[in-house]
């Protein structure tokens, strides 16, 4: 999907992008990261719009927000689904097999790391260790965090989220 | 109230202090740093809030992690004059009763951990122990003897699990901020320095520079200096720096206070990761206390000192953990490493002379100018001195954070405050220093803690992570989880890096689907080899370790791979089968009624059996069966 794209499905309020860019960040090219953190926050991903309008704003060519956005991890530029699923692949998660629970999210919902349902419903991250290693293995959705998973209960801790 | 000198400290750990640790009423303290919340300690936080709203006699409070993960939710009562009790597995249908029977002073043995009977930090020798006086409750184990805990010495970790985060008052309590009024109301620069010089500090994020150097060599080049906080914990299983910023902030923001003063900075920035939302959280509210009691910004404590510290959040990415692309990603750019023919000391952040440490090497900073550099000196070994937090985690029995002294051997920290590995497992290796570590075998578990020692098995201290492994963990399988995670995170701008990583994982890639090729391993050290000599920066000179150890101690797992096409410990699906030994089962149909693919048939009390077309080997069954039935073929 190209940054043009996005911007024509996506209803942006200005007023609060602005209110964000100046009040919050003070229009400093420095938190361009923070920034994008915030648009993020708002839209739940970055649409093509809001980054044409903040290059303007901001003073930074867009190929270089573009450059940052696709460089950090977090930062997606598609719209992703109503619940964010981060699946925990740091090491102390996956010796005690975190990758075992993934095959088994992406079994029954047919999509990859990285991917979003067909119905808006899921996106599957992968994340490199949430510091709660104790509880691997450790899936988080949206933000409630679920420790020590066994690949069976996998369906039922899905079936909450609609 | 603006602080001026210690005097007014006093005053206020004065009245804090008897809330702290003798308060009228009861006092219920929950562990809510991000594992105790993950384990349920926010709903019993809520669920206790909610039974004694103010007033009651009973106050419900937060406090930070104090390491025992494995036993979280974990809550502590305490109340003047009486015992002071740790409570586990504190879950919000227990914490009513449980705070009901404490003040019925009935003691369910279940229901707790241990008693604590000295909850005084490191800073606090000359302070009465505030339960000399209590009687010991009959039966109940004391805390400080239990084998978890009774090696550890807290000081990075002085306060965590004893104070409330969002309380510049308890952390004052306990002797905060004392530290850096003496260094800028009574010290020049240099003493300050020579302190920490001689204290033989050295860098805790994992390169092990020595800090008092670092500032020195700072402190000589004349700009705008920058003191900043590398706060961007990267390596999965290392959450030491998240619990330190969680459960006690303060200490970060006093130590960075302490070097600003030393080498002469008005500026602090601290990179915190993204991942780490509540530590964000808790830093914010820190930096504003401090704001109000005149501990930072303009003119502190009246003097022409004055330092602002700015958050910074990452956004993802594992190698803004190295220094320079840490200061690239504050400056809101892509963090892509630069070569140091220039140091950061020299020119880092805005291209100004930058002075970097970690969250932990911080929080031992102002404990070092409180309690003098031999102190802290007297503890660890040659090189490496003082105390080390490591995250326990992995396939141990007691996962958590420890503070052990440097020295202490790698066995004392797995078997005897680790507590070994669960369910009766063969150990294995344990991993040290994330992905550009290396794994440890158990011939090697005597050695000392030390950075030297370390480096001379091809391991690292690192971060301090520590990942155990037992006979379920295929090591060709580590050494490809690695790779992958390094492949993913490198920044791709030299090309040893980049296109070594690659290279290795499909070599790894390829033995572990049981296409490996003879000469594959020999290939792996040269690619490996021509890294470590030739990468920019340390991710790529470091990220060969875990597959050049993994070689060099359990070559005869590669090996097996390769030739017999077999993987010893069944992780890597296309070379081993599940089969279950009919000797051994009992026909209890644990693993008839589990399995997704419905690929186990037998009758009941008799053996059972595994449709090998069925099957996906997802290992259920293995992980279900209670006589071992299940074996790896």
């Amino acid at each position: 999907m190209s940054v043009a794209q996005t911007a024509e499905t996506e209803a942006i309020d200005y007023s609060e992008l602005n209110r964000i860019i100046e009040e919050d960040y003070g229009n400093d090219q420095e938190n361009l990261i923070m920034i994008l953190q915030a648009i993020q926050r708002k839209y739940n991903y970055l649409p093509g719009a809001a980054l044409n309008y903040l290059s303007t704003k901001i003073g930074i060519p867009l190929s270089r927000i573009y450059e940052v956005a696709t460089f950090y991890s977090t930062f997606s530029l598609q719209p992703r689904g109503r619940n964010i699923i981060s699946i925990c692949l740091g090491t102390a998660c996956h010796v005690r097999g975190a990758e075992r629970v993934k095959e088994r999210i992406t079994e029954n919902l047919h999509i990859a790391d990285g991917e979003t349902s067909e119905d808006m419903r899921f996106t599957l991250e992968s994340v490199r260790c949430i510091g709660c290693c104790s509880l691997g293995p450790v899936v988080k959705i949206n933000e409630d965090t679920y420790g020590r998973i066994a690949p069976d209960e996998v369906d039922k801790i899905l079936d909450q989220y609609e | 109230m603006k602080i001026q000198s210690v005097k007014d400290l006093e005053q206020i750990s004065q009245l804090y202090g008897k809330k702290l640790y003798a308060p009228e009423g009861i006092k219920v303290n929950v562990g809510m740093a991000s594992c105790g919340i993950a384990a349920g300690a926010q709903a019993a936080y809520d669920k206790a809030l909610e039974a004694y709203p103010d007033g009651k006699g009973v106050a419900i409070c937060q406090t930070g992690c104090i390491g025992f993960c494995e036993e979280e939710p974990l809550v502590e009562i305490l109340s003047l004059g009486k015992p002071r009790v740790i409570y586990h597995h504190v879950t919000e249908d227990k914490i009513v009763d449980v705070i009901a029977s404490y003040q019925a002073g009935e003691f369910n043995k279940k229901q707790i951990m241990g008693q604590m009977r000295d909850p005084r930090s490191v800073l606090e020798d000359g302070v009465e122990n505030p339960l000399a006086d209590v009687t010991p409750i009959d039966g109940i184990p004391v805390f400080e003897d239990n084998p978890f805990y009774s090696s550890q010495v807290k000081v990075a970790m002085r306060n965590c699990g004893y104070i409330d985060p969002d309380s510049i008052e308890e952390y004052i309590a306990r002797r905060g901020y004392v530290a850096f009024l003496n260094a800028l109301q009574d010290m020049q620069p240099a003493e300050i320095i020579e302190v920490i010089k001689a204290s033989g500090l050295r860098g805790r994020g994992g390169g092990g520079f020595p800090t008092g150097i670092k500032w020195a060599t700072c402190a000589k080049h004349k700009g705008q200096r920058a003191i900043i906080c590398n706060a961007d914990e990267g390596d999965p299983g290392a959450y030491m720096d998240r619990s330190i910023l969680e459960g006690d902030p303060h200490s970060v923001l006093e130590g960075m206070l302490i070097a600003a003063v030393a080498i002469g900075s008005s500026n602090g920035y601290i990179y915190v990761r993204n991942e780490y939302p509540l530590a964000v959280k808790r830093l914010l509210t820190a930096i504003r206390q401090a704001e109000e009691y005149g501990l930072l910004g303009d003119n502190i404590a009246g003097s022409d000192f004055s330092f602002h510290i700015k958050i910074s959040t990452g956004a993802g990415a594992f190698v803004c953990g190295e220094s320079t692309a840490l200061m690239a990603s504050l400056e809101g750019k892509v963090g892509r490493p630069r070569a140091k023919y220039v140091h950061t000391v020299e020119k880092g952040f805005r291209n100004q002379p930058s002075n970097l440490n970690n969250v932990e090497t911080y929080a031992n900073v102002p404990a070092i100018m409180l309690k003098g550099a031999s102190w802290f000196a007297g503890m660890g070994t040659e090189h490496s001195k003082g105390t080390k937090v490591f995250s326990l985690v992995g396939k141990i029995k007691n996962t958590g954070l420890v503070e052990v002294p440097m020295g202490i051997s790698l066995r004392d920290i797995v078997f005897t405050i680790g507590g070994g590995v669960p369910k009766k497992k063969v150990f294995k290796a344990v991993q040290t220093g994330g992905p550009s570590g290396g794994c440890i075998p158990e011939r090697f578990l005597d050695l000392p803690v030390d950075y030297q020692k370390l480096t001379e098995v091809g391991a690292i201290m690192g971060s301090g992570g520590m990942i155990v492994m037992d006979q379920d963990t295929c090591m060709v399988d580590v050494a490809r989880y690695f790779v992958d995670f390094l492949k993913e995170e490198s920044c791709g701008q030299c090309n040893p890096c980049r296109e070594g990583l690659k290279q290795m994982l499909e070599i790894l890639t390829r033995i572990c689907d049981g296409e490996g090729r003879e000469g594959d391993i020999e290939l792996l050290e040269e690619v490996g080899s021509m890294m470590q000599k030739f990468s920019l920066c340390g991710l790529g000179t470091s990220a060969p370790n875990p597959v050049l150890t993994t070689i060099l101690y359990f070559r005869d797992e590669y090996e097996a791979h390769i030739r017999d096409k077999k993987c010893p410990s069944g992780v890597c699906k296309n070379l081993f089968h599940y089969e279950i030994d009919p000797e051994a089962c009992t026909g209890c149909r644990m693993c008839f009624r589990k399995c997704p693919q419905e690929a186990i048939s037998g009758e009941k009390k008799k053996a059972h059996s595994i449709d090998q077309q069925l099957c996906i080997k997802c290992g259920i069954c293995y992980d279900v069966c209670k006589f071992n039935a299940v074996t790896i073929r």
